[in-house]
């Protein structure tokens, strides 16, 4: 469990976080510039708060109240930096025990270290590199890991290389984990917790499935970025199709892919963009999913369009529609309706395992 | 050109043995000079900059003279290290070795600095978190990257020792076997008539150390680039 609460002086404003993370990956998401970077590396002891307090664990990191400031060696973070930060005159496996070798077997295995062991960080590629880099951090016996972007320098193919990594760290370890990102695929396949950020406040904070179905979050995360996370069975795959059953107690989703071996859980997250309401259960229509849902709050954006919050069972959902339609269909509160989902809107990257 | 007789040999290894002494002595002292200059706060760091300079602006015979001074028989310096350790800098090789060292001084601790100021602060930053100590730090990622500089800094130290002849000649004078480097060797036999083919040679001589000392250093350097596949 992270406890912070800290006010630091920044040339351009002043940021003023206070959250709570507990267990699992709690996502940092914001704009560059939000003061991301600039919160972790106060977790690490790497910038110094004016006041505040930091606890991990039942361990207190920093507290200007009470004048304990750990030194960086001290406070036990594993930091994985966007740009790997690998010693460049080190072998791989000398910068993995760097920090000591806690689990080391493991950690290789897990990470599929092994046959990297003797080369040199220079003739990695980029996600050897962050995997290299997320072994060493492991392997020092950290309190909580802090991973900034470490994966925003790496391509789409590159970055499916790693996300099952880190989707299994967070479901193997009981380590806290802070990930900051601003790549909300990313976010909603990983954080079991998601904090807002703008200009240094916290704008939300909460289980991530919560926060991105809540119609007011859409605000604060652009419009592109709103969207829902579902979690669900996977029941079957059609491989003459190529399509998958998700089932959840809100119903049943049909997505394209296989998205894991029968009985596992997955998680999707649906872009409010790709949510459309209808008030009567359509027939005929190309679109698979169509789940009854309920209405469970409607926010204004700035510009014609309406969030609408749904939930199915008692999975969330996020629709975005213009403020016409929803004035058309007269959208309120706790109305049941039916949401339609086209399949192919549910990208790859969507998609995660848990 | 003429064959280097016994005197004139005796000359080209007391050079050697003159600047590698120094080297040797002035480049710890130099990276902690540097390291101060570079990452150092403290107050009157910019009147120890000029300290640390002062060799690399004043006329060499002043550098001597005022070595002369503090490190004569009679002088402070001179007789206490006389006294406490034994050691006689006046009109020894011991001296030479000393003018050679803080002429050079200067050259070794702007390349070394030069090479911390390089060294990103990132992967220190790298180390601290996992859990390093700053002298852990220091002797594993700060001093393997500036490896490079410091060879470079060694290097000009040692081309600068062996060429040192003004602060060498005031100081310690110049004498056969003790203080007579190749410089001042070359200097006594231009003041012989006929001895000029002599100073020829001695003159291919120093050429030759000099253009080996920068070839080895630069093969070190290759070798420590290649190390992380940065060639």
């Amino acid at each position: 469990m992270l406890s912070v609460d800290l006010r630091i002086e920044l040339p351009d404003f002043t940021a003023e976080a206070a959250f709570e993370a507990p267990a699992g990956v709690t996502a940092v998401f914001g704009r560059s510039g939000a003061g991301k970077t600039t919160l972790i590396n106060a977790l690490a002891g790497l910038v110094r708060p004016a006041s505040g307090r930091i606890e991990v664990g039942g361990t207190v990191l920093f507290d200007a109240a009470k004048g304990i400031d750990l030194d960086v060696q001290a406070r036990k973070v594993g930091y994985v930096f966007q740009d790997g930060r690998l010693f460049p005159h080190m072998t791989v496996a000398r910068n993995l025990v760097y920090g000591g070798s806690v689990d080391a077997e493991r950690v290789i295995a897990m990470l599929g270290l092994g046959p990297l062991l003797q080369r040199m960080p220079a003739t990695l590629s980029g996600g050897e590199r962050q995997r290299v880099a997320l072994g060493r951090a492991l392997m020092s016996g950290p309190r909580i890991l802090l991973m900034d972007e470490p994966l925003s320098a790496l391509d789409a193919e590159r970055k499916e290389e790693i996300l099952p990594y880190l989707e299994r760290l967070r479901d193997e370890t009981k380590l806290p984990i802070l990930y900051v990102s601003h790549d909300m695929s990313e976010v909603a396949r990983l954080a079991t917790t998601l904090v807002i950020l703008d200009r240094g406040r916290v704008l939300r904070a909460g289980p991530v499935a919560e926060v991105l179905s809540d119609p007011a979050s859409v605000r604060s995360l652009g419009v592109r970025e709103a969207g829902a996370v579902i979690t669900g069975t996977v029941e079957s795959y059609d491989a003459t199709d190529d399509l998958s059953r998700l089932v959840f107690d809100g119903g049943v989703l049909i997505l394209p892919c296989r998205l894991g071996p029968e009985g596992t859980t997955a998680r999707v997250r649906v872009a409010a963009s790709d949510v459309i309401l209808v008030r009567t259960a359509p027939k005929e229509i190309s679109a698979l999913n169509v789940l009854p849902v309920k209405i469970t709050g409607l926010a204004q954006g700035k510009g014609p369009g309406v969030a609408v919050g749904l939930e199915a069972g008692s999975g969330r959902l996020l629709a975005r529609v213009t403020r016409r339609s929803a004035a058309a269909l007269e959208l309120k509160e706790g109305q049941e309706i039916f949401a339609i989902i086209k399949a192919t809107a549910v990208a790859r990257r969507d998609i995660g395992h848990s | 050109m003429e064959g280097l007789g016994p005197e004139e040999w005796q000359a080209v290894w007391l050079s050697v043995r003159v600047a590698a002494t120094a080297t040797l002595i002035s480049v710890p002292l130099a990276l902690l000079a540097a390291l101060a200059l570079a990452r150092g706060r403290f107050p009157g760091r910019w009147a120890f900059n000029i300290l640390v300079h002062l060799p690399l602006i004043m006329p060499p015979v002043v550098t001597g003279y005022l070595l002369l001074l503090a490190f004569g028989r009679k002088g402070p310096l001179g007789a206490f290290f006389d006294e406490v350790f034994g050691l006689v800098f006046a009109f020894r090789w011991t001296g030479a070795a000393l003018a050679a060292g803080v002429m050079g001084f200067p050259l070794v601790v702007r390349a070394i600095r030069l090479a911390i100021e390089a060294v990103d602060p990132k992967f220190e930053e790298a180390a601290a978190t996992l859990g390093a100590s700053r002298w852990r730090i220091f002797s594993t990622v700060t001093l393997p990257m500036i490896l490079p500089g410091i060879l470079a800094g060694a290097i000009l130290g040692f081309a600068k020792g062996l060429g040192e002849f003004g602060a060498t000649i005031t100081f310690v004078s110049n004498i056969p076997g003790q203080t007579r480097t190749l410089p001042l060797a070359i200097d006594a036999a231009l003041d012989v008539p006929g001895a000029e083919p002599l100073a020829l040679s001695l003159a291919v001589v120093s050429v030759v150390l000099a253009a080996a000392a920068l070839g080895l250093s630069e093969w070190l350097a290759r070798r420590s680039l290649k190390k992380t596949g940065a060639l």
